[in-house]
């Protein structure tokens, strides 16, 4: 162990940020999960009684509590299969060296850049349910009509979280290919030239060189757009509004807290969201300190 | 869209494809490079249908501003660019406050983050993986896990009455991106070598001076990065912002959702918002985004 | 290297000090004669007639106005807005809201003074209707002051659709809406009816109770012991599910499902009466060759209605700037310099008629005599909670069309109002 000496003054540099984060994000965490506890059921000055776990019950008791999380999990599964598969491809096109790339790589990335909300207005509109309007129209006028006939897109009760994620993976397959292309540009060169020295083709050299050292950009990815997908509120309102259709959990906690005004429902909802975020989280982060802890 | 000029037989500077063996060697990879460009282009396409939907909307008149008409251009006989005076009338105040909120957040979690990242990869104490690890889930968590016990902390602490500022939002932001930055100039840390530091130390240099004399000089591509990401995440940020503001200083994403008045939403007038509120983010994107790759090269996100 | 780290503390501080400096204008001006008033009214006639109100208001007293409006579609994000300000015990001087059930969290949680007396003291019971007040009010007492009446329960139609397809007057029943909207759908080639967003679902849905329950009937759903599950909701869940079944569904909020009409794609549209105005200040339609209208079917002699109101909450710093306030919106004058601008009538039935035109003109003469019967979507009949919950059976309605699962949604959005 290093003397005090050493190591305090790093501490008293971190100390402030400590400080914020510990009550600005444990703190909070804390003080939400004790206010889903209570029956504060209305807004105001009076606090409320401890009730033990009664909203969690009464929540799983609800069918639209169950359904928002069943949009949730179609919302997840197809946002982050669409958005890996879409960036790896876009990865894979322009790993190797080709003119424009920057221009593509910026018009790849771009909508990244702006707000859900922005896009949301949008996509309202490209996804509208008439058959002569947004995409629907679009098809139809170049002959496609049959391809969307009577498509409502996200209005659909049973496909309808599909549609939603079109524009959530629109918005971040860009970033997943930024992360896979800086994968890519990891693995050395020289590495693959030896791949190609052996006979590789250069399918090959991706299958058997380059993807498995990209396990940790593959997880780092997940991570990431998984977090992204169980938060999922911004786009949701711009594009869906208030409709049941596509309420997810975000968006029931949002309806407790400004329109039912009920916080401690709204705040056994965020504890969910919490927690789901947990489960994929923390195995992630003690995965990445055991790794850092060993190879310092 | 300046790919779209380019011819597809270009020729490809620093091609590094074997020289290939079969017979119509002439011809293959051309006919390769073709169909990587129409791919390309097709994607490309794909990501730019909704710009193209919100820039023709936004000049167009109320009445003709339906999705029925998305794909139209403006008709040339009504085209107006009256729906951007106004909605630049309606925007300008929120869009400064934009300005104002994030440049104190973005710095603000840049420079702990850059302090952190550096204590964290080259000036460890007991434990400091431990609280690095706390430190990245506050990353991670939902927003809306702290947002009702938030708005409380800052009602009590009496930041929430009319009359108080950007503050509580700037604070939220400032310690809500501390993890990210952390993250990101920690790994960027580590690439530098330690005997530099070494050396620093050797001479006498403390903490700080080690930081001001050796990391920070260095740390320009790091900034870089948390800038650019940070400023997007809280020019964008919807959720804090409504809990946040107040009246008077609402940022422009909340401005942006507004813009429908009451009762009478002007589709036209949206599109055109939703253009100007994307503006500074896009341009920081189109302008920087090389430095923004070579960022996450560098292992910003390497994790 | 120095000078970079200090460049960079520096700008830090300087942001920071940008920001707290250039935001703290707000408050320090709190001279005793300022009253800030709250809404959500930032566009069209509703900025106009607020403003209006203000320059009379700044003219005749002594008092300045600060207008804290605050835009946001339907008044979510002015909600928002407006319960942090509650919460902080630091309440405008007054703030816009509907009359009715929508204020009861406000009311519970004791941010709201009543204006009982003040209704008694301003004669307020003489010239505002008996049934107006009693919808609005919350155990015998009433907390807000009416300035203008909207009405839910109007039917919006083309007539040279209705005549192309071979209808020669807008329906007055239930049983010829449902006819004429099949008339529409097999004789021409627009869409029987519209609806946008969500809520629009719920909105033809109070239209539909009234016209099935009656006044009574429908004001009855509203009490403590009403029966969501009579044969009576049942069949006129049938006739939603039926007209619905007409509907085809518009992108947007109500603007486009309503346009529609006037642009001849479409038959009907029920929305509620700031559609005129849409109509023809920002389309510029005709009011009877573009669109006509009639209340809707079976619901003729009833005003299905929601009230702009403004309250006085517990804790203004200068309430009678607010008492002020309150005389004025209630007055006599007021109403009738707000609502030709704004697009409603006065609530107060000795207004002025010379001073309304077109649909104004109409409603007026219909709200003078009829009975009124309290809109749940725009929050007169239902608190939020049950709102939300009606408002969640709905949605799922238009997933699974099944009126059974309605009306237990209904059943169980009543029992935990």
């Amino acid at each position: 162990m290093r003397k005090a000496r050493d190591w305090l003054p790093g501490l008293l540099l971190v100390l402030p940020s400590i400080i914020l984060i510990g009550i600005f994000v444990y703190g909070l965490i804390g003080w939400n999960f004790q206010l889903s506890l209570t029956d504060k059921h209305l807004p105001g000055p009076k606090p409320g009684e401890f009730v033990g776990l009664d909203n969690y019950v009464a929540l799983w008791e609800l069918k639209r509590w169950t359904d928002s999380v069943w949009n949730l999990v179609v919302f997840t599964v197809v946002f982050l299969g669409g958005a890996m598969l879409l960036g790896f491809v876009l990865a894979l096109l322009l790993d190797k060296p080709i003119r424009g790339e920057m221009t593509f790589r910026t018009v790849y990335l771009f909508p990244m850049a702006v707000s859900f909300i922005a896009t949301g207005i949008v996509w309202r509109w490209l996804m509208a349910s008439d058959s002569a309007a947004g995409l629907n129209g679009l098809f139809g006028a170049v002959g496609l009509g049959a391809l969307v006939d009577g498509q409502t897109w996200w209005r659909d009760p049973e496909t309808g979280m599909v549609a939603m994620a079109l524009p959530a993976i629109w918005q971040l397959a860009g970033y997943v290919m930024a992360l896979f292309l800086a994968g890519f540009r990891g693995v050395s060169e020289d590495l693959r030239e030896a791949g190609r020295v052996d006979g590789a083709t250069e399918w090959q050299v991706y299958r058997h060189v380059v993807l498995p050292q990209l396990r940790p950009v593959l997880m780092v990815a997940i991570v990431i757009m998984g977090h992204m997908s169980l938060k999922v509120f911004d786009l949701i309102v711009a594009v869906a509004g208030n409709s049941t259709v596509a309420e997810v959990p975000a968006v029931y906690m949002w309806k407790m807290v400004f329109d039912v005004r009920d916080p401690a429902f709204g705040a056994s909802i965020a504890s969910h969201l919490l927690l789901a975020v947990a489960v994929l989280v923390i195995p992630y982060l003690v995965w990445n300190m055991r790794n850092e802890r060993d190879s310092s | 869209m300046t790919a779209a000029t380019e011819t597809p037989d270009t020729p490809v500077e620093r091609t590094r494809e074997p020289a290939p063996q079969q017979k119509q060697q002439w011809n293959r990879p051309a006919v390769t490079r073709l169909l990587r460009y129409a791919v390309m282009l097709a994607f490309a396409l794909f990501f730019l249908i909704p710009m193209y939907v919100l820039l023709v909307t936004s000049f167009k008149p109320l009445a003709e501003a339906t999705s029925a008409q998305a794909w139209n251009l403006p008709n040339p006989a009504t085209w107006t660019v009256d729906t951007w005076s106004s909605v630049w009338g309606q925007l300008a105040p929120s869009l400064w406050n934009s300005v104002v909120l994030a440049v104190p957040a973005v710095l603000i979690s840049s420079v702990l983050g850059s302090l952190n990242g550096f204590v964290m990869a080259k000036w460890r104490f007991p434990g400091s993986d431990v609280v690095f690890t706390l430190f990245l889930f506050g990353m991670f968590i939902p927003y809306q896990a702290v947002m009702i016990p938030l708005r409380q902390m800052m009602t009590d602490a009496g930041l929430m009455a009319d009359g108080g500022s950007l503050f509580p939002l700037i604070l939220a932001h400032a310690v809500f991106g501390i993890p990210i930055c952390t993250l990101i100039f920690r790994n960027y840390y580590a690439g530098i070598p330690t005997t530099l530091i070494e050396a620093a130390r050797v001479d006498g240099a403390g903490l700080i001076r080690t930081y001001a004399s050796v990391m920070l000089p260095n740390s320009a591509p790091a900034f870089a990065v948390t800038i650019i990401w940070q400023f997007t995440s809280v020019w964008n940020d919807f959720l804090f912002a409504v809990f946040l503001t107040n009246t008077e200083n609402a940022p422009v994403t909340v401005a942006l959702n507004n813009v429908a008045g009451s009762m009478v939403a002007p589709y036209n007038e949206q599109m055109a918002a939703a253009l100007l509120a994307s503006l500074p983010t896009l341009l920081v994107y189109i302008f920087l985004g090389r430095f923004f790759m070579r960022g996450l090269m560098a292992g910003a996100l390497k994790g | 290297m120095r000078a970079g780290w200090k460049a960079v503390g520096a700008a830090a501080l300087a942001g920071v000090l940008m920001a707290t400096g250039c935001s703290g204008g707000g408050g320090g001006d709190d001279a005793g004669k300022k009253v800030e008033i709250f809404s959500w009214w930032t566009g069209g006639g509703e900025e106009a007639g607020l403003n209006a109100l203000i320059e009379k208001f700044e003219k005749d007293t002594d008092y300045t106005v600060e207008n804290a409006a605050v835009a946001g579609g339907s008044g979510t994000n002015a909600q928002a807005k407006l319960q942090a300000r509650l919460e902080a015990q630091d309440p405008p001087e007054s703030f816009q809201g509907h009359a009715g059930k929508e204020l009861q969290e406000n009311i519970e949680a004791g941010y709201l003074e009543p204006l009982t007396d003040f209704y008694k003291d301003e004669g307020l019971n003489d010239v505002l209707p008996k049934e107006l007040t009693e919808q609005s009010s919350t155990d015998g007492e009433v907390y807000s002051v009416p300035v203008g009446v909207h009405r839910s329960n109007v039917l919006w139609f083309n007539p040279k659709v209705l005549e192309e397809a071979g209808i020669e007057k807008p329906p007055e029943t239930t049983e010829d809406f449902i006819k004429a909207l099949k008339a529409v759908k097999d004789e021409t080639d627009a869409a029987p009816i519209t609806l946008g967003v969500q809520w629009t679902a719920d909105h033809l849905l109070e239209n539909v109770l009234l016209a099935e329950l009656g006044q009574e009937g429908y004001q009855a759903l509203w009490q403590e012991d009403a029966d969501w599950d009579s044969p009576e909701v049942t069949k006129a869940l049938e006739d939603f599910e039926e007209i619905s079944g007409y509907a085809e569904t518009k992108g947007g909020d109500w603007q486009e499902a309503a346009q529609a009409v006037v642009d001849g794609d479409a038959a009907f549209n029920v929305m509620g009466d700031w559609a005129a105005g849409y109509f023809v200040n920002d389309l510029k339609k005709k009011d009877g060759e573009d669109f006509g209208y009639v209340a809707y079917p079976d619901t003729d002699g009833t005003y299905l209605w929601l009230a702009d109101t403004f309250t006085l909450p517990v804790g203004a710093k200068n309430s009678e700037g607010t008492m002020e306030w309150l005389k004025l919106v209630s007055s006599k004058e007021g109403q009738d310099l707000f609502n030709p601008i704004k697009g409603s009538i006065p609530a107060r039935t000795d207004a002025d008629p010379e001073k309304y035109d077109g649909y104004l003109k109409w409603a007026l003469g219909e709200w003078s005599d009829a009975k009124l019967a309290g809109s749940y979507w725009h929050g007169v009949s239902a608190t939020n909670r049950q709102k939300d919950s009606i408002d969640n059976a709905v949605g799922n309605f238009l997933s699974d069309k099944d009126p059974d699962a309605l009306q237990k949604g209904l059943v169980e959005a009543a029992k935990n109002p």
